[in-house]
């Protein structure tokens, strides 16, 4: 009930709102137009040279307006617009520098996107966005007509037509002029509230075909895009590599040095002093628990055991079970993602409870598991102190680097003062659940 | 005794044999695979059944699976489960049908064969034989609450020791005191936590168990 009433309040608000952003985005079109006067002459200067100097710092300021359009289209119409730009090269700052920079960026097709943006977008803009509030306008204009300013346009001997009735000789005894156009403004003003939406949308539309990257530039970013994701998995693995290599050479592999000379020991002393032999078996069989218990801590960091057996599900649910902190899970998922993936959910998860215990002052924690839409979506929320950032040497930082090898995207919600939430997003297939034996 | 075993590394598998046949236990079966073990379990129907967690041909948890699907059928079959971890999630599926005869230890406690003997006779009998890590997990888990933070340091021992399923007796000669102390140590513990006291040791280990898992 109340979310019904909630949503027709929003659609509404929509209409109302409408005509206000539509006139805005056509307003923008002023300093849009200044942008492409000056681009014009820094162009026309190229011939000399001055031109390729003038030329990169205008279409950076040509690319900043368009990105405030892209967010105002994103956000008003509901057409997502990402940022179609090429990464520019490291150039330097001499003059072969700037040549280069000048090459790279009217190499990039969006630059002449732009450009077309910056000539048209006024016309489209008038007849699209800013349409629902001209006729708004239309209609509080008929209303002022019949009230009084017919009268002053005929006293003043002007001319006038309101859509087809004239009023260049005032209204005078016509009442049904008056009311006709009083009507007809009625209609006007409807017809822009009832049609600003789908006019924004419309817009929203232009925006993408225009602003939105071509498909080639979207390759080319996501090349970028994963080339760093990449190399940060590189990085990541070998300095996992590393680790364990490490906690083998100073762990389970100097122990078993240790019980080898233990033994050789043990053999020695076996005839002239048993008892001693004893003692030293006895301390060889510890070393040897200790050896185990020291290759299982590191398997479990390597790949927990129950989230080889059942899944992320029931592996966040055994990591809750063992944490310091109370933490509740709910899952819902209806089978299992790839293992890579769960990995990466996983050690997400379990880093996001570290850092839980120990900054956030929490004592109790939520973790929620599901899929949805194509994504496992796990979100974590505490009880504790708030005012987490990304930022802060947290970890969170690399968590959301390690997720996005798989394209995935973590989202920090912490306002001072708590609560906390993180929401980890991995784009993933999941397979059938696996039958239990019976 | 009759034993069946389900262990997939036959090194493993034989030592746990000629440990088991020199501790007078005689082993009905020795698998190395979930379906052959479940169908082992249902068609001998052995006093103890020794199980290792991870078995092809999945290698997943499949010993696990098939010896919580045995003892649907067949309620309160004894079964003591090895593994090369012990997890908190595991000990409580295998508890949670609270009739007993459940044992859960790393495969390290193998080393001490006495020792590892006595759990199984345990959990033959109806017992419960958790390893000490389970409980320590649990009761470091739960002694930042009360009431189980009220208990002092020496009582803690009891109580993870029972937990583990030791009887009185052993819990004295582990702690090297008299059985009269710990039946006194007990019993405040039961007190302190407020549990209903009982003689009979199995129960006395669940309500335990159940207290600390809650």
């Amino acid at each position: 009930m109340d979310a019904e009433v909630s949503t027709r309040d929003g659609r509404l608000a929509a209409h109302a709102r409408a005509p206000w952003h539509g006139l805005r985005l056509w307003l923008m079109s002023w300093p849009a137009l200044l942008l492409s006067c000056a681009l014009l002459t820094a162009m026309s200067l190229v011939g000399i040279g001055i031109g390729m100097l003038l030329v990169p710092p205008v279409l950076l300021a040509v690319r900043g307006l368009l990105n405030v359009y892209r967010d105002l289209i994103s956000r008003w119409t509901g057409t997502e617009i990402e940022r179609p730009y090429l990464p520019l090269p490291d150039t330097g700052t001499g003059l072969n520098g700037h040549v280069k920079r000048f090459v790279a960026l009217m190499s990039d097709p969006a630059t002449w996107r732009d450009w077309a943006w910056l000539a048209a977008d006024p016309f489209v803009a008038l007849f699209t966005a800013s349409l629902s509030f001209l006729l708004v306008l239309y209609g509080v204009w008929g209303w002022l007509l019949a009230a009084f300013a017919g009268e002053l346009i005929a006293d003043a001997g002007g001319n006038d037509w309101y859509a087809w009735i004239n009023v260049t000789r005032g209204y005078g005894d016509d009442t049904g002029a008056r009311v006709e156009t009083a009507a007809l403004g009625v209609v006007f003003l409807a017809a822009g509230i009832v049609f600003g939406p789908a006019l924004l949308r419309a817009y929203g539309r232009w925006g993408r075909l225009l602003l939105g990257p071509t498909e080639k530039s979207r390759l080319a970013l996501r090349v970028r895009h994963l080339t760093e994701t990449r190399s940060d998995a590189v990085d990541t693995s070998a300095a996992e590599l590393r680790r364990i290599e490490r906690d083998l050479h100073d762990g389970a592999q100097a122990r078993l040095v240790a019980m080898g000379m233990s033994l050789g020991a043990i053999e020695h002393l076996l005839d002239r002093d048993p008892e001693k032999a004893r003692l030293l078996l006895a301390q060889t069989r510890e070393s040897s628990a200790k050896a185990l218990g020291e290759l299982r801590d590191l398997v479990r960091g390597i790949h927990p055991p129950v989230l080889a057996d059942r899944g992320i599900g029931d592996a966040v649910k055994a990591l809750a079970l063992d944490h310091p902190l109370q933490v509740e899970v709910t899952v819902d998922l209806p089978g299992r993602a790839e293992p890579p993936v769960e990995s990466a959910a996983y050690f997400a998860v379990s880093e996001i409870l570290t850092n839980a215990a120990k900054h956030s002052g929490a004592r109790r924690v939520w973790i929620d598991l599901r899929y949805e839409s194509g994504m496992l979506r796990i979100s974590v929320t505490d009880d504790g102190r708030g005012g987490a950032r990304l930022d802060a040497g947290t970890g969170l930082r690399g968590i959301e680097r390690r997720i996005g090898t798989f394209d995935g995207v973590l989202a920090l919600n912490s306002p001072p003062g708590g609560p906390t939430l993180v929401t980890l997003e991995l784009p993933c297939a999941l397979s059938s659940p696996k039958t239990s034996l019976s | 005794m009759r034993v069946v075993l389900a262990e997939d590394l036959a090194l493993l598998r034989e030592g746990l044999v000629s440990l088991l046949e020199t501790h007078g236990f005689e082993i009905a079966a020795a698998v190395d695979n979930g379906p052959s073990l479940l169908k082992a379990l249902l068609d001998h129907r052995p006093d103890v059944a020794v199980v290792d967690v991870r078995l092809p041909p999945s290698f997943t948890d499949e010993g696990l699976q098939a010896a919580l699907e045995a003892r649907r059928q067949v309620p309160g079959l004894p079964v003591l489960v090895l593994s090369q971890y012990v997890e908190q999630l595991y000990a409580r599926e295998l508890l949670a049908d609270g009739t007993g005869g459940i044992g859960y230890l790393l495969k390290d406690r193998v080393f001490d064969a006495a020792q590892f003997v006595d759990a199984i006779r345990r959990v033959a009998q109806g017992g419960t034989a958790m390893d000490p890590e389970v409980i320590s997990r649990l009761v470091a888990r739960g002694s930042r609450d009360e009431p189980l933070g009220r208990l002092t340091p020496r009582e803690r021992e009891v109580l993870e020791l029972m937990a583990q399923g030791r009887s009185n007796a052993a819990i004295a000669q582990a702690l090297v005191v008299t059985e009269r102390a710990v039946t006194k140590h007990t019993a405040n513990i039961f007190a302190k936590l407020d549990l209903a006291v009982s003689d009979d040791d199995n129960r006395r280990v669940l309500a335990v168990l159940a207290y600390l898992d809650h």
